[in-house]
């Protein structure tokens, strides 16, 4: 599967038909929706917290070039190595460098949307390097060469019986008659298998939640403590992320951390939260730190009309609420970030040739905006790429020329009056004595799945003159 | 006697204007005097939302024009209401005419339920509807005009009415004006998910306070062989008996 967003269209109406599909979204509400409305009951004041939390992220990127130095500074100043990456090709060659000065051939990996973004995994098999993914969902559609549907729980697509058997063909090692019926036994013979792999990694490549300047330090919450072995076993160990990960110090990250879990998982706090920073004079852990900081089209946006974008805590929250991402999943979008948060942010990475579907597959009803942890607007930032995209001519032309005619009757009432009042007798005939309208030569896609409920015959403006 | 300006929206005008009667008679009931002007076409939002900014900018003007001799605005439809509300301020921002203008229209515009229940002091209507009724929350009721307890309010007091809650009235029905058009085979499941819910309740009849998300489930169900009434809550509101939406009988406006 090549990841496509232009062929949004056509994955969507796979995705809908795909019955198993819908059993795995049905699990969004209990799972996500209804744990994060729990946490943040218990925890009382959502509002103020999602302020100061908007507030955090703000100042962070308008401090954005000061606080990636200082970082920098207090990363090299531990023993720890910083490098900047441009585009996702250099992001790429940096971490294919150190791993070939490490002598590396086999690598560990931690759940890293970011690693995602810029197609490592394939780049390193390529170069002879071996990833494994050890995040237990990362795990199985890395078994399965699927990309991630979800933020983050990736695997969030497929319901244990499709685990069970990737499972089955993959650990082709293990006795064929073994029940796998379970969830836990799913989970233990992932970590049997998993525990062979830390034990032979030569580095171990994760993401970052959070990045805190004052303390050089990466932060990373887990809940499977494969991020741990992943990142303490190996001698070398890589952070990748994106710049904008960074805030002030780890005052501020405490604050983003009572969003983001309650907001992803509905947890308090997750089961771990790593704090990394350079080996410094420590005894044990990883001798060499590297933190790869991509841009990849991120610092185009700041201060722009999208910035707010880069708030983004990547929480999943807007995903988990959004009534589109509930009806087709994360494959459909045929982009790293799907639902609500890639509908404000690929046509920004990728530009809106590529990704014009996702802000206009939205009905704007509102709810991402509504859960968002840090206050992103991302109905508006949707309607600001369709304007975009109205501007440059890309819109599709059947659906602007309806538009034009429409305006300029509504801009003109006399017209409009005389026409509705045409429309509306039209209409009513059409719907025939049924009172509903199977079909029109405009508008074809209402009729795809609907009828139209047949107008009453006579405007409102023509009766009430008669009043 | 507040002066109130109805804006009747481009739905209620052309497909159901019975929606626009049953919402003067609402107000005249809790004392307003009601005028519809004549000028009125739509909000523009088909425009704002399909990025057409210099149209729905054009409009809003002529609207602000319009309404802004009233005491207040009231549209039947919370996202004809939000629009006025929380989008012609955004709209015109930056237009040193109609910016102030544009605000101060914006705090005098209401959704009709609303409008009755926190402006008018309506506790209660006087109607009778026998039957088991659910109620659809649109999403710009909801978030941007949040409207939540006022039609629920208004609904329970009609004789023998009993309302029924959906078990997900938080989530979007599939609408979204031209989204439905563009992306039908989503906005179909959508559709099929809220109507499964409603007949779930074992409610007989859908209401709501917005055409586009009536007509777009009316017509869903229609197609899908679903026997499913759909009605505006100001017509049970103010008893305007007559065919439900897609419907054939007697009451019709012919």
């Amino acid at each position: 599967m090549i990841p496509d967003p232009t062929a949004f269209r056509q994955a969507a109406h796979e995705a809908l038909d795909d019955p198993r599909l819908k059993v795995a979204l049905g699990r969004l509400k209990t799972h996500f929706v209804q744990k994060r409305a729990d946490a943040f009951e218990r925890y009382g004041d959502f509002a103020a917290l999602r302020d100061a939390g908007a507030t955090i992220r703000d100042c962070a990127l308008s401090n954005l070039d000061t606080l990636l130095e200082k970082f920098e500074r207090n990363v090299t100043a531990r023993g720890g190595h910083v490098h900047w990456a441009r585009d996702a090709g250099e992001a790429r060659q940096i971490v294919l460098d150190i791993l070939r000065s490490a002598d590396a051939k086999t690598v560990t990996k931690g759940k890293s949307m970011v690693t995602e973004e810029i197609g490592l995994n394939g780049f390193l098999e390529k170069n002879g390097i071996r990833p494994v993914e050890t995040d237990l969902g990362e795990y199985i559609i890395q078994l399965r060469h699927e990309p991630p549907s979800h933020i983050i729980a990736p695997a969030f697509h497929l319901n244990k019986e499709d685990v069970a058997q990737t499972f089955r063909s993959a650990h082709t090692e293990l006795p064929p008659e073994r029940a796998l019926d379970e969830r836990s036994a799913l989970v233990a013979e992932a970590r049997v298998m998993l525990r062979r792999q830390f034990e032979a990694a030569d580095a171990g490549i994760t993401g970052a939640n959070f990045l805190a300047a004052a303390e050089g330090a990466a932060v990373i919450v887990t809940n499977e403590g494969n991020g741990d072995l992943t990142r303490l076993l190996p001698r070398t160990h890589i952070v990748v992320t994106g710049l904008e990960k960074i805030v002030a110090d780890m005052d501020d990250v405490s604050v983003l951390l009572r969003l983001l879990t309650r907001s992803a998982t509905g947890q308090d706090i997750t089961s771990y939260v790593s704090v990394v920073s350079g080996p410094g004079d420590a005894q044990d852990g990883p001798k060499n730190f590297h933190v790869v900081l991509l841009d990849n089209g991120r610092t185009a946006l700041l201060g722009g009309e999208t910035g707010e974008v880069l708030r983004c805590i990547r929480c999943a929250a807007c995903l988990n609420h959004c009534p589109i991402y509930n009806s087709i999943g994360g494959h459909a979008y045929g982009a790293t970030y799907p639902g609500p948060i890639g509908a404000a942010l690929n046509p920004g990475l990728l530009g809106l040739a590529q990704a014009h579907h996702h802000p206009n597959a939205s009905t704007f009803c509102g709810r991402c905006a509504e859960v968002c942890p840090v206050k992103i607007p991302l109905p508006s930032i949707m309607r600001y790429w369709r304007e975009k995209e109205f501007e440059a001519h890309m819109a599709p032309k059947a659906m602007v020329f309806g538009l034009s005619l429409w305006a300029f009757a509504a801009r003109h009432p006399a017209l409009y009056r005389l026409g509705a009042r045409v429309l509306a007798r039209v209409l009513r005939v059409i719907g025939g004595r049924k009172r509903a309208i199977h079909s029109l030569p405009v508008l074809r896609g209402w009729f795809v799945a609907r009828d139209f409920p047949a107008p009453q015959g006579k405007t409102f403006q023509e009766m009430w003159r008669a009043r | 006697m507040p002066r109130v300006g109805l804006f009747v929206t481009c739905l209620v005008d052309l497909v159901r204007p019975s929606v626009g009667f049953a919402a003067v008679r609402l107000l005249e009931q809790a004392g307003c005097t009601v005028e519809a002007p004549r000028a009125q076409t739509c909000c523009g939002q088909p425009a704002w939302n399909a990025g057409d900014r210099r149209n729905a900018e054009a409009i809003a003007r002529s609207v602000i024009d319009m309404f802004e001799g009233f005491d207040y605005v009231v549209a039947p439809s919370g996202s004809c209401a939000g629009m006025l509300r929380r989008h012609y301020p955004e709209i015109l921002k930056d237009d040193a005419r109609y910016a102030e203008r544009a605000r101060a229209l914006a705090g005098r515009s209401y959704e009709l339920m609303s409008f009755l229940v926190r402006i008018c002091g309506v506790a209660r209507v006087d109607a009778s509807w026998e039957g088991r009724v659910a109620y659809h929350d649109s999403c710009s009721s909801l978030r941007e005009m949040e409207v939540r307890a006022e039609p629920r309010t208004l609904l329970s007091s009609v004789a023998g009415l009993e309302i029924f809650e959906l078990s997900d009235p938080e989530i979007c029905c599939g609408f979204g004006g031209l989204f439905c058009v563009k992306y039908p085979d989503i906005s179909e499941a959508m559709a099929d998910a809220k109507i499964a819910d409603v007949t779930a309740t074992g409610a007989q009849m859908l209401v709501g306070g917005d055409l586009g998300c009536l007509l777009h489930l009316a017509g869903r169900a229609r197609r899908a062989g679903v026997a499913l009434e759909v009605r505006h809550a100001a017509e049970v509101l103010a008893g305007v008996e007559g065919p439900a939406m897609g419907e054939a009988g007697k009451g019709d406006v012919e």
